[in-house]
């Protein structure tokens, strides 16, 4: 084994632990709020109504939350794994940020470089929100009207299609074999259903291209 | 009881969470840019994959924003505030904070909700979110090394997987767009359109810039005629 290839396990070991101790401690830090607030308040939910609004929640997002996991993080790298699964926003945010990041820096993603380039990515972009988002508690009064106005309405609800557009040419462009069966069964199927919630999408769709790809390479046709 | 969902008490909630999630991200930054240092990266590189992330992050946050003041209405800021500081997204907080609601007879469209459903609907957001998070904790370390075996065994197989994955993410939110109405198909070509035209400035006038802030740029631009288009086409 060459000392490279030692000093990469090396590392994603170290970035095991960091990563399940940092993701424990943050779960309880999660699971504090509510006790604290049940607490304080002296409020505990009766069985009943929790129950009543954990069933449907957990129906779609346990799943969801596995399946994006299983999607996510070999795109994303350990580091980044670890952390963007505490700090959340995962395909509105993170994962097109360490993207971005990758395409920039000229990295493959899966990478070791890729690795340290999307911990870079997902940190930062952690830290922004953060930010972005204390600034927005401080200056509620103030940022309301402006972010709320009906003016930028149509701009906020169509951000997805602002962000997937250029990273889809991006990507696209790149890797077109792949995206002909993705793409022709996401349209399929969203025009047959137009309110289909993309989440559950996604996977479907890894799935087609992994497929796709599986065939074409057996082939020889990529 | 005054206005216990913007107590003080909720306030400093939410720094604890804030400032956890701060440290936790500074120390990954940290353990990675030591990493690249070590791999001989140039630090270059690393800036400015900090620079642009930064750059990038700007938009979406402000409408993750725009969901914290959304929900604020009915929850106060500080919860939602905590909520979007951590797992989940603007799209999972706002159903999973309704059917807690509404499970508990009440709804977020009214002023305010008493305490008694605030602590169900907080309980419901929490837990509603775990399991990536545990499946995490107990599987992604044997998920991993199951992926670096599929690298080692057919390294050129390994890149198409991780390559067929993003485009599958990818085609799942262009399919979604293309069937979202004018208005959305419009800014989905418009900003595809602004991404070539970034490239293309980029390759002509060797301006760097246009490469590295490429996808704010295009995002914002195609953002910007969403409004417009939606002027024109009255939806």
């Amino acid at each position: 084994m060459t000392n490279g290839k030692v000093k990469n396990q090396a590392y994603e070991l170290s970035i095991h632990r960091m990563g399940r101790m940092w993701m424990s401690a943050a779960l309880l830090v999660i699971l504090a709020v509510p006790v604290a607030i049940s607490f304080y308040f002296n409020s505990w939910p009766a069985a009943g109504p929790l129950f009543g609004g954990l069933l449907p929640i957990m129906m779609i997002y346990v799943p969801i939350g596995i399946i994006e996991v299983i999607t996510f993080s070999p795109m994303l790298g350990s580091g980044a794994t670890y952390l963007a699964f505490t700090t959340g926003n995962l395909t509105n945010l993170k994962v097109p940020c360490a993207l971005n990041a990758l395409e920039i820096a000229d990295i493959e993603p899966g990478s070791i470089q890729g690795e340290i380039i999307s911990t870079i990515a997902v940190a930062t972009s952690s830290l922004v929100t953060n930010l972005v988002l204390v600034l927005g508690v401080l200056l509620f009064v103030q940022l309301t009207p402006v972010l709320a106005s009906p003016v930028l309405k149509p701009a906020f609800e169509n951000i997805l299609p602002a962000l997937f557009g250029a990273l889809g040419y991006l990507y696209i462009s790149k890797n077109w074999k792949l995206a002909v069966v993705p793409l022709t069964l996401m349209v399929v199927i969203f025009l047959l259903m137009p309110t289909a919630p993309v989440g559950i999408l996604i996977p479907v769709s890894a799935l087609s291209a992994i497929a796709a790809a599986r065939f074409m390479y057996k082939k020889s046709m990529l | 009881m005054g206005d216990y969902r913007n107590s003080m008490f909720m306030f400093v909630l939410g720094a604890i969470v804030a400032l956890f999630v701060t440290v936790q991200s500074i120390v990954f930054l940290k353990k990675a840019w030591e990493e690249g240092k070590r791999k001989g990266m140039p630090p270059e590189k690393m800036r400015k994959a900090v620079v642009s992330s930064a750059v990038f992050t700007l938009v979406p946050s402000l409408s993750i924003l725009l969901t914290m003041l959304t929900l604020s209405g009915a929850l106060g800021l500080a919860l939602p505030w905590i909520r979007l500081s951590v797992i989940g997204a603007v799209t999972y907080e706002l159903p999973a904070a309704e059917a807690a609601a509404q499970a508990a007879g009440a709804s977020l469209m009214g002023a305010g909700v008493p305490v008694s459903v605030f602590s169900v609907i907080v309980w419901v957001m929490t837990l509603g979110i775990m399991s990536g998070p545990l499946f995490i904790i107990a599987y992604f370390k044997k998920l991993q090394s199951k992926i670096n075996q599929i690298k080692v065994e057919d390294n050129r197989w390994g890149a198409l997987l991780i390559s067929a994955m993003f485009v599958g993410l990818i085609s799942s939110f262009l399919g979604s767009a293309l069937a979202g109405g004018m208005v959305s198909i419009l800014t989905l070509f418009s900003s595809a359109l602004l991404m070539v035209v970034c490239i293309m400035i980029e390759q002509k006038a060797g301006l760097k810039v246009f490469k590295d802030f490429a996808l704010p740029l295009s995002m914002i631009g195609a953002m910007a005629l969403a409004i417009l288009y939606s002027g024109l086409l009255g939806g």
